[in-house]
């Protein structure tokens, strides 16, 4: 059977088991590189689940990350949205993708996020100190997983951290929407929010007071003073960078932590020999793939391993399934925190590579290490499979993870 | 081998650094750079895995 004659799939569904993909994804790649999967309008894309040809496509300039282009996949309602306004960033094309980028690129360099280390552990262990002292007991989302990159986040933006029930709440709106009409109305919050904190921002600029130190205060002084950026742009850009910074680490931190407690072997290693957290930090990033399935839309006629992707046709990167290539990852189902993990697309691959990867990387590291460091009996409080797991999307996470020592 | 980072192409993932940080290092601004010295590769097997590794093949590993 070729591949077009293949019966599509539906896309996303959602994890039984939270490290893994849901049990149809697999089956997907069992059909080749390229298979055809259904979205909720009836919509059928490409799923594109073999490593080398993720790696191609992704670097490919003939596919194009325009949220704007009317042909542009929308995986979920909420995304019917999403062409209404320029998305910065992750929803434009080179070059102007590449002129927002390189303005951001200092803020997220390795020197920088080095430097911010000792914040961040400083800030890790107040959280924890925080839940010890009012446990035993605890959920760890929105105890440690949430706090520590919304804390840290606003810390490189300039954004109060008093803010956060309103901006975590309204991501939570934006992510958890149901439809394009409640996805709007999130985003106009987020962008009168935005608005207001940029206003008093280079109010403060104008008066004795002198900028502040965050990065949307360097943008405030810079660009946005000198008309490299507009306002909408700046807006949007915050806006991106706040709801991308806390959303995925915060998944991260919590799907790592429940991962580590069901591979005990696996925790053990990591205990005796602290030096394997970095490289267990990539290989829980390959292993849980949060953000399953990145969009994009085919610009020209592309032929890739004997298929022809359409000009105009949708495609979908899940990460799960590129990240569990059996040409690239022996055994790839298993934890395995000595392996080396390099090469993942968890943060994508182009030019789109997550603009963060480096603070998730530090973010990580951190929060793991300390979590079982200070609380060496962390366990479970509820049975594995009780865990409250999101729902079929396009990111994936706990909505809470009871735990207690 | 002549190790070069394209710096209009590079988008500073850092991957390069944190693959073969012998050979790799970051400038202040966060875009890559090889080491003065080791633009021969200084031998080091990882400076292939990091051309390989870099998103946007900014590295070019010439002979």
């Amino acid at each position: 059977m070729s591949v077009t004659d293949s019966p599509a799939t539906a896309f996303p569904q959602a994890r039984t088991c939270p490290y893994r993909p849901p049990a149809a994804y697999p089956e997907l790649a069992a059909r080749g590189p390229l298979a055809r999967v259904r979205l909720y309008d009836g919509r059928e894309v490409w799923a594109v689940t073999g490593h080398a040809e993720a790696r191609a496509l992704l670097t490919d300039p003939r596919i194009s990350s325009d949220r704007q282009n009317p042909s542009f996949p929308a995986i979920v309602p909420r995304a019917e949205a999403q062409g209404e306004r320029e998305l910065p960033l992750i929803g434009v094309d080179d070059p102007r993708h590449a002129r927002q980028r390189r303005m951001l690129i200092p803020a997220f360099g390795l020197k920088r996020i080095a430097a911010m280390r000792p914040w961040i552990q400083r800030t890790v262990d107040g959280l924890l100190d925080a839940m010890l002292a009012a446990g035993p007991g605890a959920d760890l989302v929105s105890a440690y997983a949430l706090p520590v990159p919304s804390m840290a986040i606003c810390y490189l933006l300039g954004v109060p951290y008093a803010d956060h029930d309103f901006f975590e709440g309204t991501s939570r709106e934006l992510i958890g929407a149901q439809g394009p009409e409640e996805a709007r109305a999130a985003r106009d919050k987020f962008m009168g929010y935005f608005h207001g904190l940029i206003e008093e921002k280079e109010r403060r600029l104008a008066t004795a007071g002198g900028s502040g130190d965050g990065l949307l205060d360097e943008l405030v002084a810079g660009p946005l003073a000198d008309g490299r950026m507009d306002r909408d742009e700046l807006v949007m850009i915050a806006l991106l960078l706040l709801v991308a910074g806390h959303e995925t680490t915060s998944n991260m931190i919590s799907l790592g932590a429940y991962t580590l407690l069901e591979h005990p072997d696996q925790l053990a290693a990591l205990r005796a020999e602290p030096a394997l957290m970095a490289g267990a930090v990539e290989e829980l990033l390959r292993l849980l793939s949060i953000a399953d399935g990145l969009p994009r839309v085919a610009l020209e006629d592309i032929e890739c391993h004997g298929v022809t992707i359409r000009a105009g046709d949708g495609l979908l990167f899940p990460a799960s399934v590129v990240n569990r290539d059996p040409a690239v990852y022996p055994d790839p189902d298993t934890l395995d925190v000595r392996r080396s993990a390099r090469h993942h697309v968890a943060f994508g691959f182009g030019v789109h590579q997550c603009l963060g990867q480096n603070l998730a990387r530090a973010e990580l590291e951190i929060a793991l290490t300390r979590l079982f460091a200070r609380i060496p009996t962390l366990r479970l409080a509820v049975a594995p499979d009780e865990v409250p797991v999101k729902p079929a999307g396009t990111l994936q996470g706990l909505f809470a993870l009871p735990v207690t020592w | 081998m002549r190790v070069s980072i394209d710096s209009g192409v590079c988008i500073g993932s850092g991957m390069c650094a944190l693959t073969a940080p012998s050979v790799f290092d970051q400038d202040d601004d966060g875009f890559g750079l090889v080491r003065p010295g080791k633009e021969d590769g200084a031998g080091d097997p990882l400076v292939k895995e990091a051309a390989r590794g870099c998103p946007v093949q900014a590295i070019a590993t010439g002979d």
